[in-house]
């Protein structure tokens, strides 16, 4: 296990073990919102009794979520990841890449993608308090319709991606033991000098 | 990672199955639970599509890129002036002493845009104001005072028994004996409906909110209200000799005539509850001697034909609603907003994939002939 960290070649300093304190704070929180998003859409547009209640929360919570995950690119861009162990078949290191720049794409689309398909719809973007975004495209059928099966298609793509994810990471975790799952599940040992990340 | 080498053994004895089992346990679950609550797993539980496929139903064939219900109206657009009395009442800016411009609809009940105007008993005026603070208010109104029933499930069971029989092409009467021995409450509607006075025009009609709101002051004070729209034109009842020989399009030719000759007002008059009316139950009125204020004047000043108005690509949900003014616990209000967004996908989903010329003005359909 460890021997494969070993193999990173990096010439001043070994590469970080684990994700910075920043990525993983925005990590866990944003799984909670992404997965009670989910929950939250699915439920809003099947119940007949909750959809006042669940849209108010939609609405700031998706705006929330695309202003973390800009924090979150700029955070992922300036640290490096801990490297994926050398001993990870090539497929599953091609599927955890994709996977990544997948949920980082869908992150930003869906909270824009909402957004533009309320402003196309002729709705207005309430947050709370009667604070309303402006509109970000033009109030037409076309448009509208087209971004409503948009949001809708790409939340199942999201949340079977994210399900995925999920399963992979456990799978790290309680399988291979690789120390994948430890990386974003908490920090250095304090005790280990050389492990800050950038 | 696993330093305590004596852990690491102990949990590589494990069976290597259990693991891989709880993770697809896991992730089942999860979707499982995704799918229980976007109603997959319960066929029976009534959802917004579910409640707008009962209207497609019963109304008898799907009107492409028309309102599922309401399907027959036209556009207006004026302007809503306060008088200052709401404010006490609501700190929308609605009832500041400002001019706030509307898109506004006027319809009639039913799901075909080619009923007939001289048959159709529910008459509804749809408003969106665009306040200077940057919010907007939605209201639909009808001519009804009260709903006709006391509960969405109810709602939906009239829904379901007024669908034609596919060998009659009409609701099938015992089905609609059942539904009205069932629900007591809509033997006072279908008395209205059989008593009151039909008038001859959208101009002299009072329209209502019918559902329960809450307003909030600046204050903080709160009041559960129903508002409507009582017309400055003079009610006129119309006869059945005359609703036997009226034109099928009578209501909006009238409202042409109308405004080419000046703008039509209406005063709105908010009604205050008392503790004990029924703010739940749409299908209740209050006491007539509930306090009203008179907040200010809808003005409707120009029509345009549905097909290519602003108001064609407007969802008039009733709970678009600005600061000061929220939904009141009435579930009916929820059920509205939920049905009336999956209307509004379907056709403007009808409209995107171009089955929807006639909804759009463009008569080369065969539903324009007809």
């Amino acid at each position: 296990m460890n021997a494969t960290e070993n193999n990173n070649h990096l010439p001043s300093r070994s590469a970080p073990r684990h994700f910075n304190l920043t990525a993983r704070i925005l990590h866990w929180s944003m799984a909670l919102m992404i997965l009670a998003m989910l929950f939250i859409g699915i439920g809003m547009v099947a119940s007949l009794s909750l959809r006042p209640t669940l849209i108010s929360l939609h609405r700031p919570l998706g705006i929330a979520i695309l202003l973390l995950v800009i924090v979150r690119l700029i955070n992922r861009l300036r640290h490096r990841p801990p490297p994926l162990p050398a001993d990870l078949p090539a497929v599953q290191v091609f599927a955890a890449k994709a996977s990544h720049w997948l949920l980082y794409a869908l992150m930003f689309a869906m909270p824009l993608v909402g957004w533009s398909m309320l402003s196309a719809g002729g709705y207005p973007v309430t947050m709370f308090g009667g604070f309303t975004l402006p509109a970000i495209a033009p109030h037409n059928a076309t448009v509208y319709a087209v971004l409503r099966s948009a949001h809708t298609w790409l939340a199942l793509l999201l949340f079977v991606t994210v399900l995925m994810h999920l399963a992979a990471a456990l799978f790290h975790a309680w399988v291979r033991r690789d120390g994948v799952f430890a990386s974003m599940a908490r920090g250095d040992d304090p005790t280990n000098a050389n492990s800050t990340s950038e | 990672m696993q330093k305590t080498t004596p852990t690491s053994n102990l949990l590589s004895r494990r069976p290597t199955w259990l693991p891989r089992f709880a993770i697809a346990f896991i992730v089942a679950a999860i979707a499982l639970a995704f799918a229980w609550v976007a109603g997959w797993l319960t066929p029976d539980r009534l959802t917004p599509a579910r409640f707008t496929n009962a209207i497609e139903t019963s109304n008898g064939q799907v009107h492409r890129g028309f309102r599922r219900a309401h399907a027959k109206g036209v556009c207006v657009a004026g302007y809503f002036e306060g008088n200052g009395q709401g404010v006490a009442l609501s700190r929308a800016r609605l009832f500041a002493p400002v001019r706030t411009p509307f898109i506004g609809r006027m319809s009639i009940g039913g799901g075909s845009p080619y009923g007939l105007d001289a048959k159709a008993r529910v008459r509804s005026m749809a408003l969106q104001f665009n306040s200077d603070d940057g919010q907007q208010w939605r209201m639909a109104m009808n001519n009804f005072p009260f709903f006709a029933v006391s509960s969405v499930q109810a709602f939906y069971a009239q829904t379901v028994a007024n669908a034609p029989d596919p060998s009659t092409g009409k609701p099938d009467p015992a089905k609609v004996a059942a539904f009205a021995a069932a629900h007591p409450e809509f033997a006072r509607f279908a008395a209205w409906a059989k008593n009151t006075p039909w008038s001859t025009s959208w101009a002299n009609t009072t329209y209502h909110s019918v559902n329960t709101f809450r307003f909030s002051n600046s204050a903080g004070e709160q009041h559960h209200v129903r508002w409507s729209m009582q017309p400055q034109t003079e009610f006129v009842a119309m006869s059945p000799e005359e609703r036997e020989a009226a034109d099928d399009n009578f209501l909006t030719e009238d409202l042409t005539t109308r405004l080419a000759q000046g703008p039509l007002r209406w005063e709105m008059v908010v009604t205050l509850a008392e503790p004990g009316d029924s703010i739940t139950d749409p299908s209740q009125t209050w006491p007539e001697d509930r306090q009203k204020v008179t907040v200010g004047t809808v003005v409707i000043e120009r029509a345009s034909p549905q097909t290519t108005g602003a108001c064609r690509d407007i969802n008039y949900d009733p709970l678009i609603l600005p600061t000061g003014v929220d939904g009141s616990e009435d579930p009916l209000l929820a059920a509205r907003s939920a049905v009336y967004s999956v209307s509004f996908n379907r056709r403007e989903h009808d409209i995107a994939t171009g089955k929807a010329d006639a909804a759009i003005g463009q008569a080369s359909s065969q539903e324009a002939s007809q």
